[in-house]
Parts: structure tokens; C-alpha cells; sequence
């Protein structure tokens, strides 16, 4: 593959590293709806115990939450993102310089 | 109270709008108005809802009712697919449109070598797969109905007004009608089906209001405010968390995997798809769609399950909590709203599935058992359609016959995970396919073949309960009483719950079995021809060189094309191709690019393993093989060999013309020397002639005389006779030694006195003395050959240095050396030698060495070359001294071995 220049100039290095973004936001969306994965479990009747399990309002407010911010960011990264240098970035194969 | 008329009649109205929507969105197509609405991203966006069903509208509700927060799983993974579309998503939708895909199973029989037999494996697969979906949705909406029926007669005697299976059938059909009608008006499946996907946008929008109003109603009209909600929420049953991590993370990655493998969502993602840009703002509006969608899920169920009393369907939430509340127009627009999700669903998976079944089931029949295959004169298309309605009515008949099977029993959401798990079953192959070029179609196969089996055994077949397919002794001991068989405790896994257990060991042996497999097959060239075109489907890579179709006739395909994609839109394509060919006619050339074009064009309508068995029955099936190949191969080897023969051959033509070119030069030459020879000879011979005859004369005539006088006379006569009988001897001698008539006598002599006897006779009575050095090599060195004519030889080598040796002070020397051959005598006079050109040609009989005055006939040469060769030697020029030199070569047989030697043969004793 021709090389290209090993630096980029500052819009174009932007406009990489918003790609990069795009394509981390998935992954960062994935740990943080894993995170219930760590919450306590409690089985429904063992009423001692009630106090340690979070309540539906917080998990909710949580899920929610990262729904919302990956929405948001997600559209941020579209709008920085739909001109035209950033549909050439996305053709270029990953592995080029930066 | 909504009288259950009343509904129909709404439904009825709301399913005309959807049809007017469906036709002015195919009007408007067609005169190529309204583009801008018809190709947004807000109706790409909108028409992925069909993700959401009617398994979402109602099922969520219940399904949150039952097990919390577990329902949102269902829409995380897909809400994470959207998010990460730059992996996988943008893949998809590029080959999809490279590739003109059709369906999945277009899209992995046509990556595993345009395989039918994949093609159809996935097919039916996909059709068990989707069928309880189908089945689901028409059961949502017949509870729906009988939920307005129930509160419109009473409560208790619902059963007598409304029969549950002709409302199915009636939607059934209803549906069924849709499809056909805008489902199949284009063949082409490329071309967005516009006015079905503006239908399901529309869709898409109400069940969206249908579900936020009955939130909206639920949180501030019934449970009084946000906050209130939350508390109430926390008040619940639900309001702990009770999630297991495995099922949250198996359902999340599931729902992901089902997203991406689900016929219908690949038919509205990949095939609807109209620009590659529209998925990026899919990537945040779908997830936020499904955001809103699920958002008042939670609120309405444990408002729910406050309100309705103990043994309310939880399902049915979002109609029955407004109608209790008799708040009519909202329960109607809920309706709708659900109607909407079943019925969208239903239309596009109807159609996904239908292409599926018509473009691998039916075509491949109809082309193996059909009129003589694709040459023959005819339309198809009439063929292909009437196969996609028969699909299409089929599909939805399957549904309804699940439906009434099944009794309408069971929870909408266990329904729908079991769904999603049997097309999930694609994803190993599909990823494979998409990113791994070493993925083979066995592989594909057989990882297909065991997820799907274990499926069916730890999923499906269970799902129906203990005693329906599977019986109770098959839960509690395993299959054939093996242990390890039990279909929720497979190979000994116990204690996982049910769903989990069947995802994990499906997937993960169908990825292994695909992986391993794959590893240890071999593709075929089109196999890895696809697979390189698929992995590297963002690089821009060229187009498959599929065929060499130099065989095909443009009118063949033409006849074929014509009768798939139909005369006019044939003929526009052809002609295109014709003008981008430069050429002026109607046909183009079937180069193997307008071949590919073609067939591409082709798959679009029937699929690309259907399309390319038809183009290879025109063609002949000449795609490229290794076999072809390795012949090309062959061939090459076998011109380069050839042409190197050709090579050697015409070298060594050259090489013996050359050769006889010279050999021409030497015979022309000797033909003048002979010439010149006889000429002179003739002049040799008739000088003493011509004294002889003269002074014989004169003897006779002259009476009186001088005594001193006669005498002189009669020497002279003397001298002349013996100067002719010296060359005629000379001749003759050289005819015996030619004729090997000649014998030899044997002696024994040192080689010192050979020499001694040659000087002395050759120098005798010169008149020009000539110095000669005898080497000291001569001495000790004992002969046994024929003396004489050895001597002879030397006596002719001496005079001729004697000769022609014009030095001033002329010196000969004579050197004598032993080798490992025998003996070599070189003579080396001190003269200008001779010239390169004449070198050849000194031993040839007759020549004289030009510009010479001897009185030699040119025999001497001869004469000592014809003796060498008697006495097992030989006589050469030897070139690179500096004056003429003459080398002898004795062979050691000539040689009398010193005392030491062992071998000699004759008493040297005596020769010392």
C-alpha cells in the first residue's frame, strides 16, 4: 500500500481520532451494560437481606442513563463526523498511518 | 365500552390508509416524486422498528411484570449493534449492495460459493426459525381483539361472540393480501419495496405514540407523576434487582446476534438500504427509538399490576389498563399501535422469507425439473413471482397452523427468545464469512447443521413442556437414557438456566464445529474467490472473475436475460452495456466483466446461486477452476520447454551450418589448390619434359659434338629424369600410405641418431647453412617404430625449415619432451611462420605455401600427416611460437622404456 504522510495535519488527525471514537463507543457501551452483571442478586423472599439489593428506580435510572449518553454521543460523533473528510477516513483501511 | 364492530371497522379503516400510504408511496416512486422522503434516513430509521414487534408492544410489559428488568436486554443488544454499525453494519450493507444480495441466506450461500445447498439449508432453517414469530404475532393480535371482545359482552362469555381462530385467519389473510400486493409488484429485489417500507415507517410511528400515550397516561394520569412512579416502581414486585448475570448477558447478546441474523431485520438493514450514510444516523435514531419504546415499559407494568386484578394477562397491560380506566380512544390508538407491530413484522418477514424460499427452494426445482432450463424462450419473471406469492402465502399459512397447534398458549416473550436463538444459530457463519477468508462452505455447513440440531433439542422441542415432543424420561435421563443427553443438562452441565444452557452450548459448539471444520477443509476457487471479495469488501476491491465466457452468445443471454428481468428493462441493460463497450448494436460482447455484470444484475431477482447456475448453463460452467488453472499452468510449462527445445534446436542449426559453411570455404579452397596444383604439376612435369626432350634432340641431331659437351647434355637429361622420378615417387608413395596399402618395419633406434640421420640427409649439399640446435631431451630416449619412414618425416620438417625459413640467420630447434602420452618433438625454426588462414590447410596434399619459390610438389605435408597417422602419432602446427613450428607426437608404444621400466618390451639392456 502507498504510504501516506507519517503526520497529519490537525483536521485530518481530528477527524481520525473521531473515528476513532465511533468505533470505541460500542465497546464502551457493552462494559458499562455489563456493569449489572456485578450487582448483588437476591432471591426473591430472603427479606433480610432486602437492604443490599439496589432498587428497580436506580437500576433503571442507570440503564437508561447510558442509553441516553450513547444516544447523545452517538449522534455528536455523527454530526462531527458526516462531511465529507470523514467518509474518506472511513474508507481508508484502519491500518494506515496517523 | 368499544363495541368489538367498532374495532374492525377502525381496523378496517386504519389497514385502507395503510394500503392508500403503501400505493401513493409506489405512485410516487414511479414517477420518481417525493425521492426525498422516500430515500430518508428517518424512513430507513423507522422501517428497522420492525425489530420492534408485537412481541415488544405487549410481551414487554409482561415480560417485565414477570421477571423486572430482564425485558431490556432484548433492545440493549441491538441498540449496541446500531452503536458499533462501523464494524459490522457497514460491512453488511456494502456487500449487500456489491453483491446485490438478496437475503441472508443469499448473502451466505453467495460468500461459501454461491452454494445452493447452503442457500437452502439456511432457508429452511430461517422458515422454522421464524415461524413461531409469525405465529406469535398473529396470536397478539387475536388476544388483543378478544380483550375488546371480552369487555364488550361481559367479562364472563367472551368465547360466544368471538371466535379467536376465524379472527386469526381473517388477519392471516388480510396480511397475506398486503404482502402479495406490494410485496412482489418488482422482481428486482434490490429495488426498495417503497411502498411497503413507507407502510411500516407509518407503522412504526404509531406503535411509537401508541405505547409513549399509554406511558404518558399511565405515569401522569394514573400513578400520578414521576416521582410517584419511581416510588411505586420501588414498592413493587419488581423493585429489586433480580437479574441473573448470566441470562442479562446471555439475552443482551443474543437479542444482538438475532438483530443482525433475523431474515426480516436484514431485509429493511441491508436490502431496503439506499446509502451507506443513512446508517450512520440509524446508529444513534434506532437506538434512541428503542430507548422510547422501552422507556415506559417498566411504569406501565407495575402500574398494571396494581391496578388489574390477580389474573389479568400482564401481556396485555398496554390495551387492558387504558380500557379499564375507559379511557376508549386511548385503548383504540393501543390497538393500533399493537396491530401496527404484528402486522409490520409479519409483512416483512413474510416477503424476506418468501424471496428466501422462492429464490432457493422453488427456482432451483424449476430450473432442475422446469422446461429445459434457462435458454429456452419464455418469461420467468411470471415464474418467480407466481413462486414468491406461493411462498408468501405458504409462510403466513405455517404461521397460522403454529398458531392453532401451539393453542395460543405460552408467554409472547418465551416464544420470541426461542426464535431468536434458532436464527442466531447464522451468526458464526456470518462473522466468519464477513471477516475470516479462511471460512469454508463445509465448515458453514456443519457449524449450521450442530447449532441448529442442539437448538431444536435443548430449545424448541423443550419449549413445548414435558410429553409433547420429548418426554418426560428424555428431561430426567437424557436421550437414549445417556446422561449427558439431557436436553437442559447437556454433557453434564447442570444448574445454568434453561435459556443460558441452550444459547451457550449452540453457539459455542456451532462456532467451534464451524471453525474447526473450516480449518481443516479446502475451499473451491469460487468459494475463495467470494471470500476474498467478501473480507475485503472495503478496500474497493475488482469484481470476481467469475467467467471466461468467450463461449457464451450474447443472444442466449440476451433470451435468458429478457425472460428474468423482462424485455424492455433487458434490452435498456444490454444496450448499456453494449455503448459502455463502445460498441453500436444492441448486444455487447460477452466479455467476462458484462458476464459478471449480469449475473450480478440477475441475482438481484432469483439470487445469486440461482443466477449463476443459470449463466452457467449458457456459459457452460467455464468459471474458473484449479483444474483450468493448473491446465494453464501446464500449458505455459509446456510452450517454455517447447520454445527451449526450439532454442537448442535452431543453435545447433546454426552451429552446423556454420560448420559446413566453413567446411565449404576449406573444399572451394582446396579446389582452387588443386586447380593451381594440376596447373602446376602439370608445369613441373613438362619443364624436364621439355629439356629432355630438347637436349635428347640435339644429341641425336648434332653429328659432330664435344665430348664435354655431350656429357653436360646427358646430365642434364639425368637430373631432369630424377627430379621426375622424385615426384612421381613422391605421388606414389602418398597413394600407398592413403591407400594403407603400405607396411611397416619395425626398429629399434635412440632418437639422437634418428635426428642425426635426418640433418645429415636433409642438410646434404645445401648451399645455405642453417643452425640447429638438438634440446638435450632427445638424449636417453629409445624408439621402436618404422625408422625409415620416422626419418623421412623429419628430414621433410627439416628441409622445409631449411627452406622456407627466411631469417637472416636461420635457426631450427629441435626439442624432444616426454609426456604422459608418449613422446613429443617439436621443431621451431625462427622464420615469420605461417599465416593463420593458410594453418588449416599446410597438410592438405598439394599445397604450397604461397609466395613460396621451393621446387616441392606440396606432398611433403602430406606424406608425413599420412605417416604419423601409420605410426600411431601425429603431426600439428603449433600456433603461438615464434616462428613456424612443427610438433610430433609419438604414442607410447613407440617408446623403448628405460631399465627402470617395467614394461619394456624389448631387451633395452642391448639399446644402452
Amino acid at each position: 500500500m502507498p504510504q501516506g504522510p507519517l503526520f497529519l495535519e490537525r483536521k485530518s488527525y481530528r477527524q481520525r481520532r473521531l473515528m476513532d471514537a465511533v468505533r470505541l463507543l460500542p465497546i464502551l457501551g457493552l462494559v458499562l451494560w455489563m456493569v449489572p452483571l456485578f450487582w448483588p442478586v437476591v432471591p426473591a423472599g430472603a427479606g433480610a437481606e432486602q437492604g443490599v439489593a439496589l432498587s428497580t428506580s436506580v437500576t433503571l435510572r442507570y440503564v437508561f442513563g447510558v442509553w441516553l449518553a450513547l444516544v447523545v454521543m452517538s449522534w455528536l460523533l455523527w454530526r462531527r463526523t458526516s462531511g465529507e473528510a470523514a467518509q474518506d477516513a472511513l474508507s481508508d483501511p484502519p491500518q494506515q498511518s496517523d | 365500552m368499544v363495541a368489538l364492530n367498532q374495532l374492525v371497522l377502525v381496523c378496517l379503516t386504519y389497514v385502507v390508509f395503510l394500503f392508500g400510504v403503501a400505493f401513493m408511496a409506489e405512485r410516487a416512486a414511479l414517477r420518481g416524486r417525493g425521492q426525498a422522503l422516500l430515500r430518508s434516513p428517518i424512513v430507513y430509521t423507522l422501517s428497522m422498528s420492525i425489530y420492534c414487534t408485537a412481541w415488544t408492544f405487549y410481551g414487554a410489559v409482561g415480560y417485565a411484570a414477570r421477571s423486572g428488568l430482564e425485558y431490556l436486554t432484548i433492545y440493549l443488544g441491538p441498540s449496541l449493534v446500531m452503536v458499533g454499525w462501523w464494524w459490522v453494519l457497514r460491512r453488511l450493507v456494502r456487500i449487500g449492495r456489491s453483491q446485490r444480495v438478496t437475503s441472508i441466506a443469499d448473502l451466505i450461500s453467495s460468500r461459501y460459493g454461491k452454494s445452493n445447498v447452503l442457500a437452502i439449508a439456511v432457508t429452511v432453517m430461517a422458515v422454522i426459525g421464524v415461524t413461531p414469530y409469525i405465529a406469535l404475532q398473529l396470536q397478539s393480535v387475536v388476544l388483543s381483539l378478544s380483550i375488546f371482545a371480552a369487555s364488550d359482552t361481559g367479562l364472563t362469555a367472551g368465547e360466544d361472540s368471538f371466535n379467536a381462530t376465524r379472527a386469526a385467519l381473517w388477519v392471516a389473510a388480510g396480511l397475506a393480501v398486503f404482502t402479495v400486493i406490494f410485496g412482489t409488484r418488482n422482481l428486482n429485489v434490490n429495488e426498495r419495496h417503497h411502498g411497503i417500507v413507507i407502510a411500516v415507517a407509518v407503522e412504526a410511528v404509531v406503535k411509537l405514540v401508541a405505547l409513549l400515550a399509554v406511558g404518558i397516561f399511565v405515569v401522569w394520569g394514573l400513578a400520578g407523576g414521576l416521582g410517584e412512579t419511581l416510588a411505586r416502581i420501588d414498592a413493587s414486585a419488581i423493585g429489586t434487582w433480580e437479574v441473573q448475570g448470566s441470562r442479562w448477558a446471555a439475552l443482551t447478546m443474543l437479542s444482538a446476534a438475532a438483530f443482525l441474523c433475523l431474515p426480516r431485520m436484514f431485509q429493511v438493514m441491508v436490502v431496503e438500504n439506499d446509502d451507506e450514510r443513512h446508517l450512520q444516523i440509524a446508529s444513534w435514531a434506532f437506538p434512541a427509538y428503542l430507548m422510547l419504546i422501552s422507556l415506559f415499559v417498566v411504569p406501565i407494568a407495575v402500574v398494571g399490576l396494581d391496578l388489574m386484578p390477580q389474573g389479568a394477562n400482564p401481556d396485555l397491560f398496554v390495551l387492558s389498563l387504558p380500557l379499564s380506566q375507559n379511557q376508549n380512544g386511548l385503548a383504540m390508538l393501543s390497538f393500533l399501535g399493537g396491530f401496527s407491530s404484528a402486522t409490520s413484522m409479519v409483512i416483512v418477514a413474510t416477503l424476506a422469507l418468501s424471496t428466501m424460499v422462492s429464490n432457493h427452494i422453488v427456482m432451483p426445482i424449476w430450473l432442475a425439473f422446469g422446461k429445459g432450463g434457462a435458454t429456452q424462450s419464455g418469461d420467468v419473471r411470471n415464474v418467480v413471482i407466481r413462486a414468491r406469492r406461493v411462498s408468501i402465502l405458504i409462510i403466513i399459512s405455517l404461521g397460522f397452523f403454529y398458531y392453532r397447534a401451539s393453542g395460543g398458549s405460552g408467554a409472547l416473550a418465551a416464544i420470541g427468545t426461542i426464535s431468536f436463538g434458532g436464527v442466531a444459530q447464522f451468526l458464526p457463519a456470518l462473522m466468519g464469512g464477513l471477516f475470516w477468508r479462511g471460512a469454508t462452505r463445509m465448515g458453514a455447513l456443519c457449524g449450521l447443521g450442530v447449532g441448529f440440531a442442539l437448538w431444536v433439542f435443548t430449545m424448541l422441542l423443550p419449549s413445548f413442556g414435558p410429553d409433547v415432543f420429548l418426554s418426560r424420561e428424555v428431561f430426567s435421563q437424557g436421550l437414549l437414557g445417556l446422561e449427558w443427553l439431557r436436553p437442559q443438562a447437556l454433557f453434564g452441565l447442570e444448574g445454568l438456566d434453561p435459556t443460558v444452557h441452550a444459547v451457550f452450548w449452540s453457539l459455542t459448539l456451532n462456532a467451534l464445529v464451524f471453525i474447526v471444520v473450516s480449518l481443516f477443509t479446502f475451499p473451491d476457487p469460487i468459494e475463495r474467490l467470494q471470500g476474498a471479495q467478501f473480507v475485503n469488501v472495503l478496500q474497493h476491491g475488482a469484481p470476481t472473475r467469475g467467467w471466461t465466457a468467450s463461449v457464451a452468445g450474447s443472444e442466449d443471454l440476451m433470451i435468458m436475460a429478457q425472460r428474468i428481468l423482462g424485455a424492455r428493462e433487458a434490452q435498456a441493460f444490454f444496450r448499456a452495456e453494449a455503448e459502455a463497450q463502445g460498441l453500436a448494436g444492441q448486444l455487447p460482447e460477452p466479455t467476462p466483466a458484462f458476464v459478471q455484470a449480469l449475473e450480478r444484475e440477475l441475482a438481484a431477482s432469483v439470487g445469486a446461486a440461482t443466477a449463476h447456475a443459470m449463466v452457467s448453463q449458457i456459459v457452460g460452467g467455464t468459471s474458473v477452476s484449479v483444474q483450468d488453472l493448473l491446465a494453464v499452468a501446464d500449458e505455459s510449462a509446456q510452450m517454455l520447454e517447447y520454445s527451449s527445445q526450439l532454442e537448442l534446436k535452431s543453435r545447433e542449426l546454426s552451429e552446423t551450418a556454420e560448420q559446413l559453411r566453413a567446411a565449404n570455404e576449406k573444399l572451394t579452397q582446396l579446389s582452387l589448390q588443386k586447380d593451381a596444383f594440376l596447373s602446376q604439376i602439370s608445369h613441373e612435369l613438362r619443364t624436364p619434359m621439355t629439356s629432355i626432350r630438347s637436349f635428347s634432340e640435339i644429341l641425336r641431331d648434332a653429328g659432330a659434338m664435344e665430348e664435354a659437351d655431350k656429357t653436360r647434355y646427358a646430365s642434364i637429361i639425368h637430373s631432369e629424369t630424377i627430379r621426375l622420378t622424385r615426384l612421381l615417387d613422391d605421388l606414389l608413395d602418398l597413394s600407398v600410405l592413403e591407400n594403407g596399402q603400405v607396411s611397416l618395419h619395425l626398429g629399434q633406434e635412440r632418437l639422437s641418431s634418428v635426428l642425426d640421420r635426418a640433418l645429415t640427409t636433409a642438410l646434404a649439399g645445401t648451399d645455405r647453412r642453417m643452425a640447429v640446435e638438438v634440446g638435450p631431451g632427445t638424449k636417453g630416449i629409445v624408439l621402436q617404430t618404422d625408422l625409415d619412414r620416422l626419418v623421412q618425416v623429419f628430414i621433410n620438417l627439416i628441409s622445409n625449415a631449411q627452406k622456407y625459413c627466411h631469417a637472416e640467420e636461420p635457426k631450427l630447434t629441435i626439442t624432444a619432451r616426454r609426456t604422459g602420452k608418449g613422446l613429443t618433438i617439436d621443431f621451431v625454426d625462427n622464420g615469420a611462420g605461417i599465416a593463420p588462414d593458410e594453418q588449416a590447410v599446410i597438410f592438405e596434399k598439394f599445397y604450397r605455401v604461397t609466395g613460396s619459390q621451393g621446387d616441392g610438389a606440396g606432398l611433403g605435408l602430406a606424406i608425413c600427416q599420412e605417416i604419423m597417422a601409420r605410426l600411431g602419432g601425429r603431426i600439428t602446427y603449433v600456433t603461438g611460437k615464434e616462428g613456424t613450428a612443427f610438433r610430433v607426437n609419438l604414442p607410447r608404444s613407440a617408446l623403448v622404456e628405460e631399465p627402470a621400466g617395467a614394461d619394456a618390451e624389448q631387451r633395452p639392456d642391448q639399446l644402452v
